[in-house]
């Protein structure tokens, strides 16, 4: 008997099934239905509930009226940081006028070298002050982990109230889900270390959001 | 991991006079016990949540067979390949297989409980394959001898910066530092190389969703989402209990989960992971291996100990336990300390391997109280105690001790004779400071304190009198 078979089995017996294949009717329809849980009561309006949760993750937030001023406020963000003018972006902001406003973003995969990464979101979560990024061609996963500084471009009807609303908006427009699911909230962070609360452990030092809409 | 559950007592003894553990204990109750109080109460109604993280932890355990079916289907109709570990050896003999079966020659490992359960990074070894731990409580581990962990969440807390300044100074050959920050920089460049270069990514698996076929873990440090996006494979090892039917059920035990270990309304990062790279992609594991490990899962459903499985490895119980807090987790023996351990270990290694942990416990149910899923661990903790009395894994003494009392309780009037004799007795002990210094049979109790003196009368003789 294989393993699965074996354990499968023991998981049966443990449960007292009758018969050797179960009746799947009950989770397909909970699963098919999906019901949201408990949340938490909402008491608030999304953008600026998102905007102080992600500040208070030590984030940074900044908002813009349209997507064509956002090189040339990453411009001003790295200039004012003291931090380089140049890194990558997500393929799918290419057409942005970096080069407009003096920087040299790059829509390659990013290095492990690469001190700046621009990217943009799925869709943003408000109860925690959440991105929501996922993974694709045109969105690479490591733009947003490999480099120092990571910034990134949510537009404001994008902000969801709950991550269930996240899950209900990547079924309608996706049907499935992407190979990763990375759920960002602020820059990394560890307190291994005699529970202090360091800033950028493996993954960024710092998060800028630009708010478009 | 090498098990040493049965020398809990000398070692915690040991435990309570190391300066520097006491120091990192004590950090537990000003800081992770303050942040989770914070979090619970900034949540609203903490109580109706835990209750909904029960019903969901419950549901995915009353059809556990057909939601790892499910989840089985799904993972591999997404190009994963799920495979099943009966035991540790199995799980190890798999992950070293597809290590070789790639070529691969240094593994990148984000925290996983699981594979210190099963000795992962020993088999690792063993067959030529590195494995370099990258987070940074687990590294600092690794390289100190391959210390094992002694908090399931911090697990360097019992160590100080200074000693990881000595030892990064010592292995790293680099100038001292005793600023954590500079510390985590100096980690963070030793370790950057490493995921470039490691061809495969471990992690563990705080659930998997039967519903999508994905691995969900929380990391804060970001090493996870390096090990799962950078290592041509990707390996997650976890055990069968961590199936969660949807993504809705696992989005309010997200709410509960960082809330209870760290105090944090969410991680920095909560990753899922659905299947290698997709061939348009630029990044990702080529290979997407899924490890479901049994090892004695399956026989807890059957039991008593059931609603253990519900565990979702927060920590909380041991960051409130009076014993844990006082002897700190390298005395428990194995992977699991604190009052969780008190019931897996035994329920894993064997009762009559880990006679003294059902034991370490004040029964004050701090730990039922926090618990983010509702588990009775003092219940469970008695339950394991009987079975311990009814095996005879208790000694002589004690056995006898409590037969005679449980036979004197039976008879109501020698029962209250024998109770006034010792009320009046220990009073005179006491004398005019109404301390008893030294008490026969339990020194170990008077050793270290003293015995506050009984005022001479019984409960039932002042009860009797305040009646009339």
């Amino acid at each position: 008997m294989s393993s699965r078979d074996a354990i499968l089995g023991r998981v049966r017996s443990a449960l007292a099934r009758k018969v050797s294949l179960g009746d799947t009717a009950a989770i397909d329809a909970h699963i098919a239905a999906h019901p949201v849980g408990l949340q938490p009561q909402r008491d608030w309006e999304p953008e600026a509930r998102f905007r102080a949760r992600a500040e208070a993750l030590t984030s940074t937030v900044e908002k813009l009226g349209s997507l064509q001023a956002v090189p040339a406020a990453v411009a001003r963000y790295l200039v004012a940081h003291g931090l380089p003018t140049g890194g990558v972006c997500w393929p799918s902001l290419r057409r942005l006028d970096w080069i407009g406003a003096g920087l040299g973003m790059e829509d390659r995969p990013a290095r492990g070298d690469d001190l700046v990464g621009v990217t943009g979101c799925f869709c943003a979560i408000a109860e925690t002050g959440t991105l929501m990024l996922l993974s694709g061609a045109d969105t690479p996963a490591a733009a947003s982990l490999l480099p120092e500084t990571h910034i990134a471009i949510v537009e404001t009807q994008r902000i969801v109230p709950f991550m269930e609303d996240a899950w209900a908006l990547l079924r309608e427009e996706k049907g499935s889900l992407p190979r990763a699911v990375n759920f960002v909230s602020g820059p990394s962070r560890t307190a291994d270390i005699e529970q202090t609360v360091t800033l950028g452990a493996h993954g960024p030092y710092r998060v800028h959001i630009i708010l478009v809409g | 991991m090498e098990l040493r559950s049965n020398e809990f007592k000398a070692r915690a003894a040991a435990n309570l006079g190391d300066a520097k553990l006491q120091k990192g204990l004590g950090l537990i109750k000003v800081k992770a016990v303050v942040n989770r109080a914070n979090a619970v109460a900034e949540f609203g109604d903490f109580e109706a949540l835990r209750e909904a993280g029960k019903e969901i932890r419950n549901r995915a355990l009353a059809d556990l067979d057909l939601y790892l079916e499910r989840f089985e289907r799904e993972a591999t109709a997404r190009g994963a390949v799920v495979h099943w570990a009966e035991n540790a050896s199995d799980a190890c003999r798999i992950i070293v297989d597809i290590a070789r079966e790639n070529g691969v020659k240094k593994v990148a490992k984000s925290k996983s409980m699981v594979s210190e359960e099963v000795g992962l990074n020993e088999a690792l070894i063993e067959a030529g394959i590195e494995p370099v731990e990258t987070d940074l409580g687990e590294y600092i581990l690794q390289i100190n001898d391959a210390e094992p962990p002694s908090h399931i969440v911090m697990p360097v807390i019992h160590k100080t910066v200074e000693d990881v300044a000595d030892l990064f100074h010592e292995k790293h050959g680099t100038p001292r530092k005793t600023d954590p920050a500079a510390l985590t920089r100096e980690a963070r460049e030793i370790l950057r190389p490493q995921f470039l270069s490691a061809e495969m990514g471990i992690s563990g698996a705080n659930f998997i969703v039967a519903e999508t076929g994905s691995t969900l873990i929380v990391t804060n440090e970001g090493n996870g989402r390096l090990c799962t996006t950078l290592p041509r494979l990707h390996v997650a090892i976890t055990g069968i209990e961590k199936v969660v039917p949807t993504l809705e059920d696992a989005s309010v035990l997200l709410r509960l989960l960082p809330r209870s270990a760290t105090g944090q309304a969410i991680t920095n990062y909560v990753s899922l992971h659905t299947g290698p790279k997709r061939l348009e992609e630029s990044d990702g594991p080529q290979q997407f291996h899924i490890v479901l490990v049994d090892n004695g899962r399956s026989k807890l459903l059957a039991g008593e100990m059931r609603e253990m499985l519900r565990c979702i490895r927060c920590g909380a119980c041991m960051n409130h336990c009076p014993v844990y807090q006082a002897v700190g987790g390298h005395a428990y023996g194995w992977v699991y300390p604190g009052p969780m351990g008190n019931i897996l270990t035994p329920s894993y290694v064997g009762l009559e391997n880990a006679v003294a942990l059902p034991n370490a416990a004040t029964m004050c149910n701090q730990c039922g109280v926090v618990c983010p899923v509702k588990i009775p661990l003092p219940d469970l903790m008695r339950t394991l105690r009987e079975e311990q009395m009814a095996r005879g894994l208790k000694p002589w003494a004690e056995r006898m001790g409590l037969a005679l009392w449980g036979w004197a309780a039976q008879q109501p009037a020698l029962y209250a004779l024998g109770t006034r004799i010792a009320a009046r007795v220990m009073k005179w002990m006491g004398g005019s400071e109404k301390l008893i210094h030294r008490l026969p049979f339990v020194s170990g109790w008077t050793d270290g304190r003293d015995f506050p003196a009984p005022a001479g009368k019984t409960f039932r003789e002042l009860y009797q009198r305040s009646k009339r």
